[in-house]
């Protein structure tokens, strides 16, 4: 921008860094009481700087307890399939949804926008998936209710296909002889890769930080995601130490550090989005500029 | 007459792998979505389990009776509109500000930096959130405590039992993991001013302020209005993890941290009284649809632009 002044432009800067100063924080003191020392912990409390480094909260959770690891396993299983199903549910319906000759649009198009304006809310969801589809306790909990597609994703998708894909590619195939399946494959998808993984991208990381799902619908903790587990360290502290026998047998003797063990957990939860979110931040800004405009 | 029946069909016919790309995401909407709107009439029933939704005995108003007889009906919708509120005003000022900061720095990778930063709350879980919450408010082990109050020689405070508090710290939550999001979609705005209009008002003489004024602020009226509007629509409806896992779902906060959003999932799962959580539930669709609808109207009339539907 044109025309302000240097100390004005140093002032600005100040206050920029003092507000990712802010966001930032947080996860310094998070990251380094996961590695402190069980007694230096309760002695002084989390803090954001230590000289007694100890990992012994890791070691509980990764080699000792099998929890952790199979949380990992279900949270990554859950992320995968729930993305991979809700794009191509997405894709198909805002595709079709897209044509503007389809007959009965209109009605498709209130059909899907109503969803945003009205829900049913939990108690009636809750009923319908777990006595009528009887998911309590199954993989299919943690991936189909709410999260397997959503209005506004569409919109957005179907948006995309109404300004980026001219009607004369989709005219032309049709002119070749080309099925509808074909059209859609071979020439709309090539050209929608930016959306896909646009979309990919959010509905990835909803699936990876769900944990009402996994609250709602999953009360055995075999098949608790990383998310539940998170949840049900902090509010029940017995959870992190009737763990501790599960894999250890006999040997109780083991001191868990439990205070450590806290800010672990929830790094561990973070950290995977943490790492991948460099690459991913391209197409997360631009998810969130479409999100802006009007779909 | 023939000729025209025959048209229709093949044009009908024509379209159809469409519909059959549309089927999967149909079937989802109405199971997902359409069956549990339905289901709300089950705030009318006295809930049987072996009955199910529709089964179940019709006893009118009597769930809602029970419902706005208690002290909590008020109470959580009181705290539920004045939370959203708050958040509105002040998440909205904020934001708004941040987006002007950023379009008016010089700078590409600073920029790049701060947008990077402000948005890595959002894209962490609330339940993550609890315990970056917990690492500065725990009374034993806790930042605040441990190394602000104690060294100042103030007692450490029971944060996890103390109610007065709990309103800053829930607005502060939710500013910190949702402004560097709202700021973003306000700077895509920005960024999409014309370059002239600035050196144009430049040229006549305008300083910094005037031009934020007069022409920065105005870009983004109708952004603020949409998510102004969307969040009115929303003003019933809570987010259940900033409620219920940040303050650790502790019994002595719950008068400040009581949503209608929590108080269903309560009524539901911890107390198992269905007659009240359904009648909540649907007091809180009812009138959240209502507000919508209210809200949408009056900006179709104020900037017929700006309206969703």
């Amino acid at each position: 921008m044109v025309g302000s002044s240097k100390a004005v432009q140093v002032v600005l800067h100040i206050v920029m860094i003092a507000l990712s100063l802010f966001c930032l924080l947080p996860f310094i003191l998070l990251i380094v009481s996961s590695v402190t020392s069980e007694q230096t912990l309760i002695q002084n409390g989390y803090s954001f700087f230590t000289t007694d480094i100890d990992l012994a909260a890791y070691r509980y959770l990764l080699v000792d307890s099998g929890t952790i690891v199979r949380g990992y396993l279900i949270s990554a299983g859950t992320t995968v399939v729930g993305t991979t199903l809700n794009v191509i549910v997405t894709l198909l319906f805002a595709y079709a949804l897209s044509r503007k000759d389809l007959p009965g649009r209109a009605f498709l198009s209130f059909f899907l926008f109503f969803t945003m304006l009205f829900n049913g809310g939990l108690v009636p969801s809750y009923m319908m998936w777990t006595q009528v589809f009887g998911i309590k306790n199954t993989f299919a909990a943690l991936v189909v209710p709410n999260l397997l597609m959503g209005a506004f994703y569409v919109i957005m998708m179907r948006t995309y296909f109404n300004t980026n894909i001219p009607d004369a590619v989709i005219e032309a195939g049709r002119i070749d002889g080309a099925s509808e399946v074909r059209i859609l494959i071979q020439l709309v998808l090539p050209m929608s890769l930016p959306i896909i993984a646009t979309i990919a991208l959010l509905v990835g990381l909803g699936y990876w930080n769900d944990w009402l799902n996994g609250l709602y619908y999953i009360s055995n903790d075999r098949f608790y995601g990383i998310q539940v587990i998170l949840n049900r360290m902090l509010l029940d502290t017995l959870f992190i130490k009737n763990n501790a026998s599960t894999t250890l047998g006999s040997q109780l003797a083991i001191a868990v550090p439990t205070t450590a063990v806290k800010m672990a957990v929830a790094t561990l939860g973070a950290i995977p989005v943490l790492i991948a979110y460099p690459f991913f931040q391209r197409y997360f800004v631009k998810g969130i500029t479409i999100g802006a405009v009007k779909g | 007459m023939k000729t025209f029946k025959v048209q229709t069909i093949s044009r009908i016919k024509r379209y159809i792998p469409l519909y059959f790309m549309l089927l999967p995401g149909a079937a989802y909407l109405i199971i997902n979505n359409y069956i549990p709107m339905a289901g709300i009439i089950v705030a009318f029933k006295k809930y049987n389990y072996q009955k199910g939704i529709f089964g179940s005995e019709f006893i009118g108003l009597d769930n809602f009776k029970f419902l706005f007889q208690t002290q909590e009906a008020w109470i959580i919708t009181r705290n539920t509109i004045l939370y959203n509120l708050a958040f509105m005003v002040i998440g909205t000022t904020f934001a708004v500000a941040v987006a002007i900061i950023l379009n008016e720095l010089n700078g590409k990778t600073m920029k790049k930096v701060y947008q990077t930063s402000i948005l890595v709350p959002f894209l962490i879980s609330i339940v993550v959130v609890s315990y970056l919450v917990y690492g500065f408010l725990s009374s034993n082990t806790g930042f605040i405590n441990k190394s602000i109050l104690e060294p100042l020689g103030v007692e450490g405070i029971s944060w996890y039992s103390t109610p007065r508090y709990w309103p800053f710290i829930l607005i502060l939550v939710s500013l910190w993991k949702g402004f560097g999001y709202t700021s973003i979609m306000y700077y895509a705005t920005l960024v999409g001013i014309d370059h002239s209009y600035y050196e144009a008002a430049m040229i006549d003489g305008a300083n910094r302020w005037k031009s934020i004024w007069h022409i920065t602020l105005p870009s983004l009226r109708p952004t603020i209005t949409i998510l102004t509007l969307m969040s009115i629509g929303k003003i019933f409806y809570s987010d259940f993890g900033l409620f219920y896992q940040v303050p650790m779902n502790s019994g002595p906060l719950i008068n400040v941290t009581n949503t209608i959003d929590t108080y269903v999932y309560r009524g539901l799962m911890e107390i198992h009284n269905i007659g009240m959580s359904s009648a909540a539930g649907f007091y809180q669709s009812i009138v959240g649809f209502i507000l919508i609808l209210a809200a949408n109207f009056i900006v179709r009339k104020l900037d017929s632009d700006s309206a969703l539907f």
